[in-house]
């Protein structure tokens, strides 16, 4: 199966020294997962996805905050656990990449704990 | 509540055929594999519960790749699996961390809990998954210095805190318990949340807001930013909170954001490891160290995957050789559980 780049969504993670990485994955995919699938630093992902550890946190750029939506209760309870929780706080691993997303921008905290 | 540890007890060493480190799910397992060859296994695992990572980190999650079970949480394969080891009588040593595992003069091994219990065994079974669980340390400048002193992540004696000014931090049960069992200890007590919403039990919430609206207890909404203090004495902290940044003065701080795995001291015990996991054969799932297996997760082979499955497999061959170590010279036959009389009578099923 082949997949033509054009239906890859690009993501810009920006680490905490600015220093910036753009990954392309295939929608359906997490945020944390294309983090982790193209070695991204900072993004631990201690449980696998389960939205069970908070070492998966990122800070969504401010102009897509609107795009990736806000945390659901179970996310926003695991945030507790994370450190340096600001507005535009998320766990990666529960952001689905959709075509919508193509272009997102993401800063890594500066520890995960 | 208090976890009055007793005194490193003079008792004398466990006498046992294994020792099997770590409680998740193939930790549980090996207890039935090694049951199975007639080896007797106490289990130590750092948490207060069995289950590992299953029981702690998704519960109530399903996991869907279980051999015949198309769906089950994490709590239900644990509660399975206990219940399938039963017939084996293994001993449970919970909420204690092996600190020191070393080879004794006679070829067995000796093992030292942080609680002062001892074993000396003929094996040992690594399951220990991604470590320890240890409490998440907060990212602050300079942390380290107040560590077991005035930082603390879990209380020992509450009356080390008395008349105290403490801070305590997190939004779930162990944040809102403790600011309910110190309130009457401490000289003042901080309650710090990022959120003004707490995950613990309805009836603690409501027992906290009232010590608010009393003036007993201070909730604050925000988070710590730095600790200041002399040597490993905490004397202020730093809140940004809505309003802004504001230092209070604190003796002690109590910091609960959940666990997190570490290797811990497994990496002392002189096994070879490769980034943090413990390198194995894939016919016996045996460490550098003759005795000493390692299984599931913790584990590293050419091809291996971190699934709960793999780990049952493992466990399977290790308990083969481990019955060569626990009975010397003695013929070990393959049989079935379902044909075996000898194996069902072990299993109390015939």
């Amino acid at each position: 199966m082949k997949v033509r780049a054009s239906t890859m969504v690009k993501i810009t993670f920006i680490q905490p020294d600015d220093s910036e990485q753009v990954v392309e994955a295939e929608p359906g995919v997490t945020l944390m997962e294309a983090a982790k699938l193209n070695d991204v630093p900072g993004i631990e992902a201690e449980c696998g996805g389960a939205c069970a550890c908070a070492t998966c946190h990122v800070y969504v750029d401010d102009a897509w905050r609107e795009k990736t939506g806000v945390p659901a209760q179970m996310e926003e309870d695991m945030l507790d656990f994370a450190f340096d929780v600001r507005e535009t706080s998320r766990l990666s691993c529960q952001i689905k990449l959709t075509p919508e997303l193509d272009g997102l921008v993401v800063r890594v905290p500066a520890k995960q704990f | 509540m208090s976890t009055d540890a007793s005194p490193a007890a003079a008792a004398a060493p466990i006498e046992t055929d294994a020792v099997i480190i770590g409680a998740g799910p193939v930790g549980l397992f090996a207890v039935f594999e090694l049951g199975l060859v007639d080896i007797k296994a106490h289990v130590i695992d750092i948490l207060d519960k069995p289950g590992g990572q299953c029981a702690e980190l998704y519960p109530e999650k399903p996991i869907y790749d279980i051999p015949a079970l198309p769906t089950v949480t994490g709590q239900e394969l644990t509660d399975r699996l206990l219940e399938q080891i039963k017939p084996f009588g293994a001993e449970f040593h919970l909420g204690e961390r092996v600190d020191v595992l070393q080879r004794l003069p006679d070829g067995r091994f000796n093992l030292k809990t942080d609680a002062g219990t001892e074993f000396n065994t003929k094996v040992v079974v690594i399951a220990a998954g991604g470590g320890s669980f240890t409490p998440k340390r907060p990212p602050l400048a300079g942390i380290e210095a107040f560590e077991g002193t005035s930082v603390l992540y879990s209380v020992r004696r509450m009356e080390a805190l008395r008349d105290k000014r403490v801070l305590i931090v997190g939004g779930g049960d162990s944040a809102l318990d403790w600011t309910l069992a110190l309130q009457p200890v401490a000289k003042s007590i901080t309650l710090l949340h990022r959120r003004d919403e707490f995950r613990a039990a309805p009836n603690s919430v409501q027992k906290m807001r009232q010590l608010v609206e009393t003036g007993d207890v201070r909730l604050m909404i925000g988070q710590v930013t730095s600790l200041d203090g002399t040597g490993n004495q905490l004397e202020g902290a730093t809140v940004k909170t809505k309003e802004g940044e504001e230092r209070i003065g604190v003796d002690a701080m109590l910091p609960f954001f959940g666990l997190t795995m570490k290797l811990g001291p497994v990496a002392e015990w002189g096994l070879a490891l490769n980034e943090n996991l413990i390198p194995v054969d894939t016919e016996k799932f045996e460490t550098s160290e003759q005795g000493i297996f390692a299984v599931g997760d913790i584990n590293t082979y050419p091809g291996k995957l971190k699934l709960i499955l793999s780990g049952f497999h493992e466990v399977a061959l290790m308990a083969q050789q481990a019955h060569k170590y626990v009975y010397p010279g003695k013929k070990l036959m393959f049989q079935y559980t379902t044909s075996s009389s000898n194996l069902q009578k072990k299993l109390g099923v015939s």
